[in-house]
């Protein structure tokens, strides 16, 4: 009985540890953003203080924050909704009326998300530049949907097929055509699961740093690439960096901690659930 | 999770009734198509393009040099000694990841799958790394964590004595090793976790009614159990490592030299800041082979435990 109580607080104290022990560099990213710069930069690090949001309205007044949020999110959400109109009936054929292919097609599916992006980089951007899409938010929207084409394809393969079949049956008795079936029946009952989808593809198109720093400049120039512009030398202000990267990160972070149990059936193709 | 599914005999539909299956394949083809026409061109006109720059004599910057090149890029490449040090960069940077993630996040995963007061809080605080953008998870690491005058870093080595480290000069590799470790150990926590948390536990409590000792339980019960679900997490991370580009983009460019040049970054400084597209497509054949080499078997083994 000893020993398990002993046992007990040394499980609680490691789990809480290993938590904060991972979680410490956002809270102190959080807990700069409010400080002053030169609280920011103070030695011993400062673990009271008198909390301000000078560090936010500076990082709004200098660099137009705003722009890059909005192509943040133009390009996030418009890649995801792509990305699901062309998986949903994709994933709805592939579960309810599965061919000798379907196997083959799904398979080959997750192949192409194995072709590094850094091994096609070149011929993108050059077929961008001659094309106009170099820094449009319209490109880097089209990267993005078929960046994830696949894993929401993959996810919501899954989803669908845990849903009766019996239940599409009896719409399909009552006359409902193949989009009535999606649209009235299929789509309400697998909300959640679609919904999930959604969000995995969104936390992916907003946390993607390879494409947005290398094909983007200004004009479409999301989040990541806003943050990278931090790392030059002179941009030494700690609290002006911890309040924008708060910025960036708050949304995507709060999206992720609701979707977690979801998340894992998506970055793992279904194979862990 | 997939009995409701596996309910349904799919197998007997497809198998027995040829003529249906045309039929239901001609009405489901205009739903399929799209999105495997686009991916289709996705993955096609790259390839073959960068494929054929490759052979190619291409510099953005001096247009009188074009013509085939044959094998001369790859020439090139190979008797570059940046080329050799960012393929073991990338390797090394690979293995260190996959051990540190794959390694302590089957121990956390079994950690946090005790009970323990505020469990689901501390879960979701564990986890948090993995939603954090690269940019800002190399820039908080690199200004906040590791500055060696700043940081929380140098602030530890002070209050125990050591002078403050300058860690992207002194050890840039193991840095960034750090940082990409830290993003990824919550993702391997995450899927392990989902993995363990579908053992039964019962399982558990005859080996332990049995006086299997804790280890013994992780080694024979656990691990067994865990097995597939640690193969997918090397592969899927593998997969990302390979290409790892904005950790090295905003805290070391590559440097100091080429210490923290990988694939990635050396393909992105061909192209876009050397303009050698030959070069840089030799390059992007070379981690499209590498890529593929671990595909093949992440590919396989998801395909054999599809049940269509």
């Amino acid at each position: 009985m000893q020993q398990s109580r002993l046992k007990r607080v040394l499980i609680l104290l490691a789990g809480w540890c290993v938590a904060l022990l991972l979680f410490f560099p956002i809270l102190w990213m959080v807990l700069t953003s409010f400080k002053t710069e030169i609280a920011a930069i103070s030695t011993p690090p400062l673990l009271f203080f008198r909390p301000t949001l000078s560090a936010y309205a500076a990082v709004q007044a200098q660099s137009n924050y705003l722009h890059f949020a909005l192509n943040s999110i133009v390009i996030s959400v418009g890649g995801t909704v792509v990305a699901l109109l062309l998986s949903i009936p994709a994933a709805y054929a592939m579960a309810f009326h599965p061919t000798r292919r379907t196997r083959g097609t799904l398979l080959w599916m997750l192949s192409t998300k194995m072709l590094p992006p850094v091994g096609v980089l070149v011929p993108i951007y050059l077929l961008f530049k001659t094309s106009g899409l170099l820094d449009t938010r319209i490109g880097l929207l089209g990267i993005y949907a078929l960046m994830n084409l696949p894993i929401t394809v993959w996810m919501l393969f899954t989803f669908f097929r845990e849903m009766p079949h019996d239940i599409l049956e009896a719409g399909r008795m009552d006359g409902a055509g193949t989009w009535g079936e999606v649209w009235h029946l299929l789509l309400p009952l697998t909300m959640p699961g679609v919904a999930s989808t959604g969000l995995l593809s969104l936390i992916l198109c907003w946390n993607e740093a390879f494409w947005s720093l290398n094909v983007t400049s200004v004009n479409a120039a999301p989040l990541t690439a806003f943050i990278a512009s931090f790392s030059s030398p002179e941009g030494l202000f700690f609290a002006k960096l911890s309040a924008a990267s708060t910025m960036a990160v708050a949304p995507i972070l709060v999206f992720g901690w609701f979707s977690q149990r979801q998340l894992v059936r998506g970055l793992t193709f279904g194979a862990v659930k | 999770m997939s009995t409701v599914g596996a309910t349904v005999p799919m197998a007997d539909m497809t198998a027995s009734q040829p003529a249906a299956e045309r039929r239901a394949r001609r009405r489901m083809l205009p739903l399929v198509a799209p999105a495997v026409g686009v991916l289709l061109v996705w993955m096609i006109v790259p390839l073959v393009l960068t494929l054929w720059f490759s052979v190619q004599r291409y510099n953005l910057l001096n247009p009188a040099l074009h013509g085939f090149a044959g094998i001369e890029n790859y020439q090139y490449l190979v008797t570059d000694p940046d080329f050799w040090a960012s393929l073991v960069n990338t390797l090394v940077l690979v293995g260190a990841v996959l051990v540190v993630t794959v390694g302590g996040g089957t121990l956390l995963a079994v950690l946090f799958d005790q009970p323990f007061a505020g469990k689901g809080i501390a879960r979701v605080l564990a986890i948090s790394p993995f939603f954090v953008m690269p940019t800002v998870s190399a820039l908080v690491w690199k200004n906040l964590m590791l500055h060696p005058i700043y940081g929380i870093a140098g602030f530890l080595w002070r209050l125990v004595g050591l002078s403050p480290v300058d860690w992207f000069a002194t050890f840039p590799l193991a840095s960034v090793i750090a940082i990409v470790s830290w993003e990824w150990l919550p993702f391997a926590l995450l899927i392990l976790l989902t993995a363990v948390q579908s053992l039964d536990h019962s399982q558990i409590e005859a080996a332990r009614l049995d006086g299997a000792s804790f280890v013994q339980q992780f080694r024979y019960i656990m691990l067994p159990h865990l097995s597939r679900a640690i193969s997918v997490v090397i592969m899927i991370e593998t997969i990302f490592l390979l290409t790892v580009f904005a950790e090295i983009f905003v805290t070391t460019s590559g440097g100091p030299g080429n210490a923290t040049t990988n694939l990635a970054f050396l393909i992105y400084a061909r192209a876009l800041l050397q303009f050698d597209v030959g070069g840089a497509s030799a390059g992007g054949m070379v981690a499209i082979v590498l890529a593929n080499i671990v595909a093949f078997f992440l590919v396989r083994s998801i395909g054999r435990r599809m049940d269509i």
